[in-house]
């Protein structure tokens, strides 16, 4: 545990990431880091934020974040629960989702995750999960956040498959496919937040977390990274949000020891 | 009509070597049980289809008794890897196995047609994705009223599906809520389908939430099988249990303990002790 006022990277990010949302969104929160984020900002500056999660819970209000995405928390504490085809079919296809939140294995410069394997995808060096509900979330919904730790393993200048589509080769590619939506607006990392340049919708980086340096956030990435001329840093997470946090990651662990 | 049997009649019926078999639950209602007991009689070359492959199926593709998989997430939820799928995918042990895969959308609407009876699904997705290059079985059609390119899946139609839910009636109609998945698509787009449940009762109780129901004469076979979802939950019957999917990533991580933990475990037991386990993770809830 850290000191009164200091924080972890991955608090910061969690932090960081929950403040790109706001209390009108409609939230596809996708499995992994984004569930942290989406719940810190409802139980803070979003309170009126609907969190819905693939397995069909919507404006879910769970008090442990879920260890998969289909809990029997998540399903209690939610408005109502639809059958998977209906989730995908109605709300996702529907266009009634205004943000998905991802996470990835990789992303490339322009936002492209992959989810599915790294090397060749006939004989894989390692076989990950697959795509799961995410290129359709990245398809469907109004705009997509990421979040994800970097590291040059995770940052990389090519992923080895494109399991969820960001922005392509770069400008006019979506819509270039008929997508009609913004697609990724937003990265949190443990380092920094990145945007996606206007033209060329290359990840820039907009704002530094307080501490962490240029040269520690080009290290870790695998491109030659690009730095906003307004680059800002991060706001220092207040006393509450890591209150809140580190509550809900306490409530989680016990939680998920007294069900073994 | 449907009918109650035992679980080894059940699956001695109707899954045979070979045959396309979805075992189907999101997260919740996983049949552990009637899988355990598939893997008791020794099935070989089965066509596995399921959107979330997790521990059950890990099982199933490491004791050899598959040699494909239809699936659009194969992990375990929060955990990480499915290391007997990776082993099988990336090393071929204990055999093969070819891997179709789709995204969740797709599999939720081939589902869906299977259950419409229609050959094929048609949705918006795959735009700009890598999955259509490695699946020739996603393909596109051309709305004939607006022009939009659309994509296609076939329609899942399985031999037999196999769920678990959380009461039968005396006539063998069944409920499931809670998080319903995709179960009653699946159901209904097999040639049969057998259902694992918590208890037989006299009626149906006043369905909560958001029961599904699927009537006696869509179902070829019954078993009552308390707890016959654990690790997995039955939502008002038993939690998840979250201790156990973590430990399975040790258990599995290589072939002598998952094999060990397979004899131990499935071929030397029997469909009773999910009752155990049912009634262990109530007892460590219990105040």
């Amino acid at each position: 545990m850290t000191n009164p006022g200091e924080f972890t990277a991955g608090e910061m990010m969690t932090i960081a990431a929950a403040r790109a949302l706001k209390s009108s969104d409609v939230c596809f929160v996708g499995i992994g880091a984004p569930s942290a984020a989406c719940n810190l900002a409802r139980l803070t500056h979003a309170p009126g934020i609907t969190l819905i999660y693939e397995s069909g819970t919507i404006g879910t209000r769970p008090a442990v974040l879920p260890l998969s995405i289909g809990d029997g928390e998540l399903c209690e504490t939610a408005l109502t629960t639809v059958s998977v085809p209906e989730m995908f079919r109605y709300w996702l296809q529907g266009g009634r989702i205004t943000v998905g939140f991802l996470a990835g294995a990789q992303i490339d410069r322009h936002a492209n995750l992959n989810t599915t394997v790294i090397g060749s995808y006939d004989h894989p060096k390692v076989r990950l999960p697959g795509g799961g509900g995410a290129p359709e979330i990245a398809s469907s919904c109004a705009e997509i956040f990421i979040t994800m730790a970097m590291s040059p393993r995770t940052f990389v200048d090519r992923v080895s498959f494109v399991t969820s589509f960001g922005h392509g080769s770069g400008g006019g590619a979506r819509q270039a496919l008929g997508l009609t939506t913004r697609g990724p607006t937003k990265v949190i990392t443990d380092l920094c937040v990145l945007e996606p340049d206007v033209d060329t919708r290359e990840l820039v980086v907009r704002s530094l977390h307080p501490g962490v340096t240029q040269d520690t956030v080009r290290a870790a990435c695998g491109w030659p990274l690009r730095f906003s001329q307004h680059l800002s840093e991060t706001p220092r997470p207040t006393n509450l949000e890591l209150q809140v946090l580190r509550e809900l990651h306490a409530r989680t662990a016990a939680a998920h020891e007294s069900h073994g | 009509m449907s009918s109650f049997c035992s679980l080894q009649e059940a699956i001695a019926r109707n899954v045979n070597d070979g045959d396309t078999v979805a075992l189907e639950g999101f997260t919740h209602l996983i049949p552990f049980a009637a899988g355990h007991e598939i893997i008791r009689q020794g099935r070989k070359r089965l066509r596995l289809v399921r959107m979330t492959p997790d521990l059950l199926y890990d099982q199933l593709i490491g004791v050899g008794a598959a040699d494909r998989l239809v699936f659009s997430w194969g992990g375990n939820p929060g955990v990480g890897s499915l290391h007997r799928l990776r082993d099988a995918v990336e090393n071929g042990w204990p055999n093969p196995l070819a891997l179709e895969e789709h995204s969740h959308a797709a599999m939720a609407n081939a589902y869906e047609a299977g259950a419409c009876n229609l050959p094929f699904a048609v949705f918006r997705g795959y735009q700009g994705v890598d999955l259509p290059r490695v699946n020739p079985n996603i393909r596109s059609v051309e709305c004939p009223f607006t022009g939009e390119t659309l994509a296609a899946v076939p329609a899942i139609r399985p031999d037999v599906t196999i769920i678990h839910a959380q009461r039968a009636d005396a006539a063998g109609n069944v409920l499931l809520e809670g998080i319903v998945g995709v179960q009653k698509q699946a159901v209904l787009a097999a040639k049969r389908a057998i259902v694992t449940v918590e208890e037989r009762v006299d009626e149906l109780r006043a369905p909560g939430l958001n029961a599904v129901i699927l009537p006696s004469w869509t179902i070829s076979a019954i078993c009552v099988v308390p707890g016959g979802a654990y690790p997995s939950y039955a939502q008002g019957y038993y939690r998840r249990a979250n201790a156990f999917y973590i430990a399975w990533d040790n258990i599995s991580r290589e072939r002598e303990t998952f094999l060990a933990w397979i004899r131990a475990n499935v071929l030397d037991k029997g469909p009773e002790a999910f009752l155990t386990h049912r009634s262990a993770v109530n007892r460590a809830d219990a105040p």
